[in-house]
């Protein structure tokens, strides 16, 4: 299939951004590494009006260090996020998501700031960010919003960004030297997961959040709290009551809870053995 | 690979492993596929395509897509069958199978989700699809019979209400005394429901067509992705009112084809006739997306089987019941009925019983029409044949692999007509068996499976044999009245700079035809293959014949091309004998020249030889024969079909937790007869192993109860990838025909056959501690921990 007509534009600041924003209000989409995008729009799923590019947008670029917390540029690219020291030192869970996304072609172009403002249920990043408790900062004309995760992801594709705004960067409380692990069931290597978990500890406590079991990345409050205190059989028996994964061509919920438990099993011992 | 074979000659490629002539042109972007090809006056058609399982189109407005930028012409069912009349999928030999009349876009009623509807022509591919979303189309939806189970149910709709029911066909066989076998006191019953999940063949390549009704002349030249061009030519001729001699059908580059690419598809047919309604040229390119829909499906069967076995280990009988829904239509003009034919024919093949009973039931659906596709009926014919030798093996005791080698026909039977009435020439199982036995080495492996089982790792072995139909005769089409060709031609040439043109009825669609080709004619003639050009897929310009399907190539366009090659060598040797004063039996042709036959001391080269024949024919004695062109042709006539035969085997490892398999190891031995080119061989092989591994692991078209495609794309409809695909070794045994000097039987399938089956049987063998098995496929996770009773 072709794309419907669309109109293209390109900003290189975030003024531009902004103003483009305002004048093509919801018939607009903004095009970061297009990799979900461009898909939707050959199968005609999506059809704005105007695409605005934003890749060359610096201000929306880089990965620095600074008292304590880590800040990652929404245009970041995953094959940069799953490379950077920085990234592997402060939020080494993001670093073990990498291999996991797609393909290397994809991997080369998709950005982390598309991959949350699509905030697609089934991918790796967002629970990721759920884990490790990152706020998203949000820019428009009147300034930087700064949101917690969450309370970022709404519902099913999705956030708390406005129409007005842009999502320019994430930003994390270093998470140097405490465990984390990344598991998840697909089916083929690069595909959305069945079911996955971003397990990030966290001084005596400990964040697990799922993806591909609901309409947004999930945390598990009472199983954390039970595999924080040791207990893995009950956490794995508390995801009955806090998951409640949708039926799909994989197969029935009861798979999904199935698989859920398998991999809470691995993360605790992955976790234990770090 | 250097050793040379019975065929050879002092320069033969037979046997060698020499690189494709078109790899370097494909692989540099130089190839022209019909989407690459642009004709003046040139416009596209977009489809619209029913989103109903089955509905009455009640109206179609299409005035706003008319009136939209780009757009020429907006063609209805109604329109469409003023130009193009319908056909109907029947052979005569497969008695009482019907179908209805089937229109290039539906006139009244829609009966798949995907069936064309509106054709609108426009400019651009992306005006023609914007135009078809302002297509008003009213519909009427009817209920739609979607599961086969019920398709001959009391108060099933009756898809076609002119033929009666939903049966499109059924046959039963019974050989030998299978009732005795199963009545026999002393004998152990196995028996197991088996489902092979509906899937289909996905080319890189989408199907495409670039239709050129030139009306100055009457004649239409259709650039098609194609496997068949001739019979492309008289289904164009006949359906849409031209003289097969007006049709010139052109397959150049063709991506990947698997038998989707040699059926008559509605949306080809109606872009041939919008070419004639405009009297320009039209491209269709399938995309994905309606490929998924559109293309033929295959290999929607349950199979209730069982077999006697006795309790020293004699497999005595089978009984199969097969019931297989082909959705609405039987596909035209190899009919629906073929697979389904071809599990009562491939069943318990392999092995020596005294009994086998089957039965075929074919009912028409509301899903995409399935049909033909690579090893057609061949994996579910061996997944229940060797689903049930494991069955009888676990029930009486014996070692998977000492029950096969009792029971195997053996090597020195042959000619041998089995009770589902199939000839074989020559077949190796127990060659093939030990083969694979000795390759996997597998005691070692079986002492692995079980050290580990142990330590609570649960890894399979899984063991298939199985028979393969090659070189079909007139047997397989002819006979039922189908103008498809079991002859093929080859016409070569030399040309004066002493090069060697040929010219094929077989085709290639990217597995080596043309390579095949210039090994044997490089060799027949005598000349570095260097200096041979190949010409495949054009009705024009190569003798009649049927095209590349059921492992026909090799077999038989390679005969006849070996024939060719043999002919122009003894014509150039008539001529350089009368030039050089010497007998032609006392010379020969090597390395591009006439040479000595007795010392190989070079003569005349043979550029030498075409420049007197082509410009001093004057020099040469009157009443000499000039001809440097030779066609030769080949139809099999002793067997119907060429079998051929071998086994695979599968290691695998199951995660018992998540229902995972890991695929660890895959072998396969088969015999082809002569082996022309090893590493084309074993990456047909290679090639068809992934393709089994993908129907019994992932790939699967699932239906909604409503009729409604849930797979519909690459992300839900799951292909075989290289980072889940085991190594996968290749061995062969040689059983030539002795039908042909070239002794080629066909490759093209074996892969296919035999993977499902292995991999099957390794995965119940890992679940053995457990007591479970899976006889479904695709070999889902949910699936398998369904078996362990984990969900």
């Amino acid at each position: 299939m072709k794309p419907a007509p669309f109109a293209y534009a390109r900003a290189t600041t975030l003024a531009e951004v902004f103003d483009l924003l305002e004048t093509h209000g919801d018939s607009a989409r903004l095009l970061a590494g297009g990799q979900s995008l461009v898909a939707a729009l050959n199968l005609r799923l999506a059809s704005p009006s105007v695409l605005l590019d934003i890749n060359g947008v610096a201000a929306l670029r880089g990965i620095s260090f600074a008292d304590g917390r880590l800040r990652i540029g929404a245009l970041t690219r995953h094959a940069e996020l799953g490379a950077d020291p920085l990234v592997a030192q402060h939020a080494p869970l993001l670093a073990q998501a990498v291999p996991h996304i797609a393909h290397a072609a994809i991997r080369n172009r998709g950005t982390i700031g598309g991959s949350l403002a699509l905030a697609d249920p089934a991918a790796e990043l967002p629970a990721c960010i759920l884990a490790l408790e990152a706020v998203l900062v949000l820019a428009s004309r009147e300034g930087e919003r700064r949101v917690a995760a969450r309370d970022f992801f709404q519902g099913l594709y999705q956030t708390a960004l406005r129409g007005d705004e842009v999502l320019a960067a994430v930003e994390i409380a270093s998470q140097a030297d405490v465990p984390c692990t990344l598991q998840e069931l697909a089916r083929r290597h690069g595909d959305y997961a069945i079911v996955g978990l971003a397990a990030q500890s966290a001084r005596g406590a400990l964040r697990l959040a799922w993806f591909g079991v609901g309409a947004t990345p999930l945390r598990t409050p009472r199983a954390e709290a039970a595999l924080a205190a040791g207990d893995v059989a009950g956490a794995q028996a508390a995801l009955a009551g806090e998951l409640d994964p949708p039926e799909d061509l994989h197969g029935p919920p009861a798979l999904r809870l199935h698989l859920a438990r398998v991999l809470l099993g691995r993360a605790a011992a992955a976790l234990k053995g770090h | 690979m250097n050793e040379l074979s019975s065929v050879d000659r002092p320069n033969s490629y037979i046997g060698r492993s020499v690189p494709r002539p078109n790899a370097k042109r494909l692989v540099a972007g130089r190839g022209q596929y019909v989407d690459d090809l642009r004709l003046p006056r040139m416009v596209h058609v977009a489809f619209l395509r029913s989103p109903h399982a089955h509905a009455r189109i009640l109206s179609i407005d299409s005035a706003a897509a008319r009136a939209a930028p780009g757009v020429v012409r907006v063609v209805t069912g109604a329109e469409m069958a003023e130009v193009c009349t319908p056909w109907v999928g029947v052979l005569h030999h497969l008695k009482g199978l019907k179908s209805a009349p089937q229109h290039a876009l539906a006139v009244d009623r829609a009966c798949w989700q995907g069936e064309p509807v509106v054709a609108v022509v426009a400019r651009t591919r992306a005006e023609a699809e914007d135009a078809v979303g302002l297509v008003e189309v009213a519909w009427g939806e009817l209920p739609a019979t979607v599961d086969m189970e019920a398709a001959l149910a009391e108060g099933t709709p009756v898809i076609h209400p002119a033929l009666g029911d939903n049966l499109a066909f059924m046959r039963e066989h019974v050989g030998g005394e299978p009732d005795a076998c199963f009545a026999d006191a002393e004998s152990v019953v196995v028996q197991a429901t088996f489902h092979t999940g509906r899937h289909t063949g996905v080319c890189l390549e989408g199907r495409a067509i670039l239709a050129d009704y030139n009306p100055a002349e009457g004649r239409l030249t259709a650039y098609h992705s194609n496997q068949a061009p001739h019979m492309m030519q008289t289904v164009f001729a006949k359906h849409l009112g031209l003289r097969e001699g007006d049709v010139r059908v052109i397959c150049r580059d063709v991506g990947g084809s698997y038998g989707i690419k040699v059926h008559v598809y509605p949306d080809e047919m109606a872009t041939a006739a919008l070419s004639k309604i405009l009297g320009r040229p039209v491209k269709f390119s399938a995309d994905r997306m309606e490929g998924m829909v559109s293309d033929i499906h295959a290999r929607d069967h349950r199979i209730a089987a069982r077999a006697a076995v006795t309790k020293d280990g004699v497999i005595t009988a089978m009984e199969i019941d097969d019931l297989t829904g082909i959705g609405p239509y039987s596909v035209y003009p190899r009919t629906s009925a073929v697979e389904g034919n071809q599990v009562v024919n491939l069943c318990g093949g392999p092995y020596a019983l005294r009994g086998y009973k089957a039965r075929t039931t074919v009912v028409f659906q509301n899903k995409t029409p399935t049909c033909q596709y690579r090893a057609v009926g061949h994996p579910i014919a061996t997944t229940v044949t060797e689903g049930l030798v494991d069955l009888a093996a676990e029930a009486i005791g014996m070692d998977p692999a000492e029950l096969r080698r009792r029971n195997l026909l053996a090597d020195d039977v042959y000619p041998f007509k089995n009770h589902a009435n199939l000839s074989f020439e020559g077949l190796s199982h127990q060659a093939c068996l030990t083969k694979l036995l000795a390759m996997m080495d597998y005691e070692a492996l079986k002492a692995e499976r079980d050290a580990l089982r142990a330590k609570g790792v649960y890894r399979g072995i899984g063991i298939a044999s199985f028979i393969e139909l090659t070189n079909p005769s007139p047997f397989m089409y002819g006979i039922g009245g189908a103008r498809i060709s079991a002859m093929d031609g080859a016409t070569v040439r030399l040309d004066p700079d002493g090069s060697v043109a040929i010219a094929s009825g077989v085709t290639e669609q990217g597995q080596g035809t043309e390579a095949m080709l210039a090994q044997i004619v490089a060799g027949a003639v005598g000349v570095d293959i260097a200096r041979v050009r190949v010409t495949t897929g054009d009705t024009e310009t190569t003798p009649y014949g049927g095209g590349t399907w059921a492992s026909r190539g090799a077999g038989i366009g390679g005969e006849a091309a070996l024939q060719a090659g043999h002919a122009l060598r003894e014509q150039i040797l008539v001529i350089a004998g009368a030039m050089l004063q010497a007998a032609p039996e006392a010379l020969d042709v090597r390395g591009g020249a006439v040479v000595d036959r007795a010392t190989g001391a070079e003569r005349l080269p043979l550029e030498e030889l075409g420049r007197i024949v082509y410009f001093r024919g004057d020099t040469l004695p009157k009443d000499l024969p000039r001809e440097l062109v030779a066609t030769r042709h080949y139809t099999p006539k002793d067997y119907p079909f060429a079998f051929t035969n071998g086994a695979q085997a599968s290691y695998l490892e199951v995660d018992v937790e998540t229902g995972f398999v890991t695929l660890l190891k895959h072998w396969c031995v088969e015999d082809c007869g002569t082996v022309i080119n090893p590493m084309l061989v074993d990456e047909q092989i290679r090639g068809g192993v992934v393709q089994g591994l993908g129907g019994a692991l992932l790939e699967h078209c699932v239906y909604s109860p409503e009729g409604q495609l849930l797979s519909g794309s690459l992300a839900d409809y799951l292909l075989p990838m290289s980072g889940e695909m085991p190594d996968i070794q290749v061995a062969h045994v040689e059983t030539p025909t002795k039908e042909s000097a070239l002794g080629a039987k066909g490759a093209g399938e074996a892969g296919t056959a035999g993977a499902p089956a292995a991999v099957q049987n390794a995965i119940n063998d890992a679940l053995r501690p457990f007591g479970a098995r899976v006889f479904a496929q695709p070999f889902t996770p949910a699936r398998i921990l369904t078996a362990l009773g984990k969900i």
